[in-house]
């Protein structure tokens, strides 16, 4: 009886202690607008999430230290989603538990899609830095600061074909990825139309290490280079086997080759000399605010952004333009995160903002109009190819 | 013609690989009759000890290598007076289940100590690369090719002639008597571990230095596909783990460069198919029934 007491004592205890914590809560978001965003901190997509979440903060304790946006300060608070659906889902809701009133995620295509139906719900703003997938935005409150998968593979094709001057291609993609099939299926489209060949046309499910099969067919075929629409991790184990095979073809890629280096260091590094990939941003450009947000990331990170980095930085100050176009004070940092989506989500096809990716404008469906870059790993760096 | 032999050499590369985790699989179920699940994980901790004393802290690359084996055989060590020794007259059931929490935690605390990031490892074993009827094969692959044969035959050898390795075989065949023979069983089997894992260590520094990565699933793909290696070829048969590792990376190299397109992904179901019909037809596996070949 005496132990049914204390038990009883005992958990009313915890009951108001995590009453006066919730209340806690509340009251330090006041003036505050909270984004939330989540994306992979951990797993095979790890250094873009961490690239977002980095990015993402730098550009926060800009607007933060400038006094806010019309008196507005920004909270921002990040969950891990491994890249994955069922994860997203989680953080997803633990954010909106937490008080989130804009929406900067999800990373990876994905986790993105799999959110599509709760975004729509909470009729929330959302802006995804690096989601590429089509799919990953058809909710009306959805828009994107990178290109869609169909625009990449496309640009891509003709970038090769055109530039380069390649006609046989080898590919090699990752079967098991809607980002990785998405580019493949536009490459492989537009690459056809324009009167290119494939040589090669292999893949690799999610759980593969050992890609000799594939690279063996590679090595067999007449192919001029080898086109990989795949994440950084995977391309790093895939070069090194390559390597050991002497597949010497020009390696070229899209966004998700971006960060490769961060793999492949010491002598690997050599590995990947010459890569192309089609990006929005690159460190080594010369204007000036490109050159303050690397300064000042490498200076807190001690590691060179990349473009997802810059891409969260963008989303941002997206967000900042819309708040700014829809006039919103204080007062509005209490409405709810459907209240606050009304009155942002119509003024986003009226902004235009000079990002570190470029200056963009969005449509209605929610893709940015900007024009792209494509790098080349060059000694080591990622350089703009001329 | 070019193509069909590039893809032997694939198969034989990734066979010796198996073949080189087989046989750890196969003399500990040989001596002691246990499966020893947690053998691939031993493998992905020595490959991380490669991280560690050769892309971290940088030391000469024989003295990592050694230091990787030691390692390895101490884990081993570690491993068997903690999990198994007290398990010696316990069900074959209860130790079953132990290895596999022995993997489940070798995998975790890989996770705990280097997260779920790949690692990514600075190439160390610096060997050219040589054509083979006009096929380049990389100097690794040969290095690999030999060590499992080298470590084969040394096996065989041993159990045959050392007296430990005959105390061994004595062991296998009947504990009882081992020991009324004066063998002190205990050690034997001790013994026995503390090889195998120094055999996993050895089998982690080719890993690295063929495929320069590993993540704390790696043991665990490779130890499956390597017990099947094992139990193809007829487990506790040394010959045996030799053959079935190389029927099985073989078969998985044929059918993911022979099957049509979009069927490549299930090689690795390919390979079990071909286990099960084997087991069928020979449930003792390939080499199973030749109990003088029996460790």
């Amino acid at each position: 009886m005496k132990m049914a007491k204390r038990l009883l004592a005992l958990t009313f205890a915890l009951l108001f202690l995590a009453v006066g914590f919730a209340g806690c809560k509340k009251n330090d978001t006041a003036d505050q607008l909270v984004i939330g965003g989540t994306g992979p901190l951990t797993g095979e997509a790890s250094t873009y999430g961490t690239s977002v979440k980095r990015g993402a903060q730098i550009a926060i304790d800009e607007i933060n230290e400038a006094g806010g946006i019309n008196g507005i300060k920004l909270k921002f608070i990040f969950e891990d989603d491994e890249a994955d659906g069922t994860k997203a889902k989680a953080a997803f809701e633990k954010l909106m538990d937490n008080g989130m009133q804009i929406f900067m995620g999800t990373v990876t295509s994905g986790a993105g899609v799999a959110l599509n139906d709760a975004i729509k719900n909470e009729g929330l703003l959302h802006v995804t830095p690096s989601a590429s997938q089509i799919e990953a935005i058809i909710s009306p409150n959805s828009f994107r600061i990178c290109f869609n998968d169909v625009d990449q593979g496309k640009a891509m094709a003709e970038y090769i074909y055109e530039k380069l001057g390649f006609t046989k291609a080898a590919i090699l993609y990752n079967q098991d990825d809607s980002y990785s099939s998405g580019l493949y299926e536009a490459f492989k489209a537009r690459w056809n139309e324009l009167g290119g060949t494939i040589s090669a046309d292999t893949s690799f499910p999610k759980s593969a290490t050992d890609f000799n099969a594939q690279l063996t067919k590679i090595a067999g075929s007449d192919a001029e280079f080898l086109f990989m629409p795949i994440y950084a991790e995977k391309a790093a184990q895939i070069v090194i086997a390559a390597n050991s095979k002497n597949i010497n073809l020009p390696v070229i890629g899209c966004d998700g080759l971006d960060g490769i280096l961060n793999y492949l260091q010491g002598d690997n590094a050599k590995l990947v000399e010459g890569l192309i990939y089609y990006t929005p941003f690159i460190a080594s450009d010369p204007s000036e605010n490109v050159k303050t947000f690397v300064a000042k990331y490498k200076d807190k990170y001690n590691i060179e952004p990349d473009q997802f980095a810059a891409d969260a930085y963008d989303a941002i100050y997206v967000i900042k333009a819309a708040i700014e176009k829809a006039g919103l004070t204080v007062e509005d940092t209490k409405l709810t995160a459907k209240a606050l989506g009304e009155k942002l989500v119509p003024v986003m096809t009226q902004i235009e903002v000079d990002g570190l990716t470029g200056k963009m404008t969005f449509s209605e469906s929610g893709e940015p109009t900007k024009s792209a870059k494509v790098a080349e790993i060059k000694d080591g760096k990622y350089v703009a190819k001329e | 013609m070019q193509q069909l032999v590039m893809t032997l050499i694939d198969g034989i590369n990734l066979g010796s690989v198996y073949a080189l985790v087989a046989l750890g699989y196969t003399m500990v179920y040989g001596i002691a009759k246990m499966l020893n699940f947690a053998h691939g994980d031993i493998i992905m901790v020595g490959a991380y000890t490669i991280v560690v004393f050769i892309s971290r802290l940088a030391i000469s690359v024989p003295l990592a290598m050694f230091l990787c084996v030691a390692f390895c055989a101490g884990l081993g060590f570690v491993v068997e007076k903690l999990a198994y020794k007290p398990l010696r007259h316990a069900t074959p059931l209860s130790v079953l289940i132990t290895a596999i929490g022995v993997s489940y935690l070798l995998q975790n605390l890989a996770l705990l100590f280097f997260g779920t990031n790949r690692q990514f490892i600075v190439k160390f074993i610096n060997v050219g690369s040589f054509d083979l009827f006009g096929v380049s094969v990389s100097g690794i692959s040969v290095i690999i090719w030999v060590t499992t044969i080298v470590i084969m035959l040394g096996l065989y050898i041993f159990i045959k002639k050392t007296l430990l390795g005959r105390a061994m075989l004595a062991v296998s065949e009947d504990k009882g008597t081992a020991q009324l023979m004066g063998i002190n069983v205990n050690r034997t089997i001790s013994i026995t571990f503390i090889i195998g894992s120094a055999l996993a260590g050895i089998a982690s520094i080719l890993y690295s230095a063929k495929y320069l990565n590993v993540d704390p699933y790696t043991g665990s793909l490779f130890g499956i596909k390597a017990f099947a290696a094992a139990v193809f070829g007829g487990i506790g048969s040394i010959p045996g783990a030799m053959i079935g590792g190389l029927m099985i990376g073989l078969i998985e190299a044929l059918t993911a460069s022979y099957l049509p397109f979009n069927l490549n992904a299930a090689s690795d179901g390919f390979a079990f198919v071909i286990l099960i019909i084997m087991l069928v037809l020979k449930p003792t596996g390939l080499l199973g029934k030749n109990y003088t070949e029996k460790v």
